[in-house]
């Protein structure tokens, strides 16, 4: 019993500055340093991979995710041949960089096309210089698109008619817009709910967070 | 029409490839399917229902994390349930009441038991939690919290996103369903009677069914979508979000329940098979017991 007693008490000696370092330092980490930011978006810090893939952009020159080091890249997937979302997406990514003046130079908006059947690098381009100069295609092969798809955990589907070009046929895609930082650090998930004001904001808080004292 | 049936067949073969390869999976699933295989060879049995049990319950959990059930179970709210009912409630159902656990051990290699699993299995390290985990009621609360856990909607969100996270889902599902069911078929404390074995365990199984349903009805009837993620990732069947939705709580909520009912008849029919001979016994000591069910009568008569 008094043996019992002894171990426990010496247990206890040990446990009890664990504990309390322990708790100290959630304390710390919690109050300290700077205060959590608040985003319109969804934070993913550290949730995805960073930004990685091998595709060829409108330029038909084959890229990587490397290449866009060094900007806030906004990733977002899509097809030209889109009826209603991803004109809308694009115009509202298209506001925002409006909307961050010359602060837009710092954002790199990379619309990916998932039906490499239609979308070949030409029409790509003219797509997406119609909504913003500062926008840039993005499409590659099967196994390319499907390698990037998977690494951002979004799925894309063919409905009736493909591969034929003459008819019309629909692609199924994700809705979402991945913001990188420009580390290349995947950062923000942006759904559809949100306005083109709530981007800009976002986007105006990522700069000010990767070139601090700017 | 060679060319039609090649194109078929390899369709086909496509669905059973994983969509994103876990050698972890396929090295689990082989060696216990090799290990029954082998301690059923040394044991002399020959394959009977119990190893059909086992191995339609082993390929189950195979079959939807290493094939392309696993795609649309990360893009389709329906088939992640239908995924997660397999992984948590019929796989590990069907391995446990097929009581393995003889079977493998035979199967395993003698310097690998004496050396590693028995000492294993020896230690208070493991004895101690696993007996804690294999509380019939502590193993039923972890078994409705962890749907729960992984419902929350924004834990669910991270899920769908994180492969890490979405790994350490399925395999707590999948481990956790087998703490459960083994704890409903196979373990009994020493020294407990039957009466007290079938009941807490069927009552265990009563008890789980109600918070499952619960939270399936919430979800199947509701009316907003709890799980945004899906629609943020791109859809893979032609189903509108919210028939998913319903789809995927009605999954939640009646076969999930189901399940209880199965185990409990399952104990139920184990239990008759035991009673016979409890029952003889009550006939042979019938004699001695009936003085002894008087003796408050005739002890007040006394006083």
């Amino acid at each position: 019993m008094q043996l019992n007693g002894v171990r426990i008490r010496a247990g206890a000696r040990m446990i009890a500055p664990a504990l309390t370092t322990l708790i100290i330092s959630l304390v710390l980490v919690g109050c300290g340093g700077k205060a959590p930011a608040k985003w319109n978006a969804t934070d993913i810090s550290g949730v995805m991979e960073p930004l990685t893939f091998n595709l060829t952009d409108d330029h038909d020159k084959s890229v990587t995710g490397k290449d866009y080091r060094g900007k806030v890249v906004m990733l977002y997937f899509g097809y030209t041949f889109c009826p209603d979302v991803c004109p809308q997406t694009l115009t509202r990514l298209a506001t925002s960089l409006k909307a961050l003046g010359k602060q837009a130079e710092k954002v790199q908006v990379l619309f990916v096309s998932v039906d490499p059947n239609r979308d070949t690098p030409q029409v790509l381009r003219e797509y997406v210089k119609y909504f913003s100069p500062q926008m840039l295609g993005l499409t590659g092969t099967q196994s390319e698109l499907k390698d990037v798809t998977k690494r951002y955990r979004v799925a894309y589907s063919y409905g009736k008619g493909y591969p034929d070009k003459k008819t019309f046929y629909v692609v199924n895609h994700s809705a979402s817009i991945y913001i990188f930082d420009p580390k290349g650090n995947a950062r923000l998930l942006v759904d559809q709910q949100e306005t083109s004001e709530q981007i800009t904001a976002d986007l105006k808080q990522m700069i000010a967070q990767s070139w601090p004292g700017q | 029409m060679l060319e039609l049936v090649y194109h078929h067949l390899s369709r086909g073969a496509a669905c059973l490839l994983p969509y994103e390869f876990s050698p972890t999976v396929l090295v689990v699933c082989l060696l216990s399917g090799w290990l029954y295989y082998r301690g059923l060879r040394r044991l002399g049995r020959r394959p009977g229902w119990d190893a059909l049990l086992f191995g339609v319950g082993l390929v189950s959990i195979y079959v939807v994390l290493q094939t392309q059930v696993d795609y649309y179970g990360r893009f389709s709210f329906f088939i992640h349930r239908v995924q997660h009912l397999v992984l948590h409630h019929i796989g590990p159902f069907l391995i446990a009441v097929s009581a393995p656990a003889p079977v493998l051990a035979a199967g395993l290699p003698k310097a690998i038991r004496s050396h590693v699993v028995d000492p294993l299995v020896r230690s208070p390290l493991i004895r101690t939690p696993f007996r804690v985990i294999q509380q019939p009621f502590v193993a039923g609360f972890l078994f409705v919290a962890i749907i729960y856990f992984w419902l929350e909607p924004s834990i669910h969100f991270y899920a769908m996103l994180s492969i890490p996270l979405y790994n350490t889902m399925n395999w707590g599902m999948a481990i956790d369903g087998l703490l459960f069911w083994w704890m409903i078929f196979n373990l009994r404390q020493p020294g407990e009677p039957d009466v007290r074995h079938y009941g807490v365990r069927m009552l265990v199984l009563f008890l789980v069914m109600f918070p499952q349903i619960v939270l399936g009805a919430f979800i199947a009837l509701s009316t907003t979508d709890l799980y945004s993620i899906y629609n943020l990732c791109g859809r893979v069947l032609p189903l509108s979000v919210l028939q998913e939705q319903v789809l995927g709580g009605l999954v939640t909520w009646i076969p999930a329940a189901m399940m209880s009912v199965l185990g409990a008849l399952v104990l139920l029919v184990r239990w008759m098979r035991v009673m016979p001979t409890s029952a003889s016994e009550d006939i042979n000591s019938f004699q001695d017991r009936w003085p002894a069910a008087n003796l408050p009568r005739d002890s007040l008569k006394i006083s």
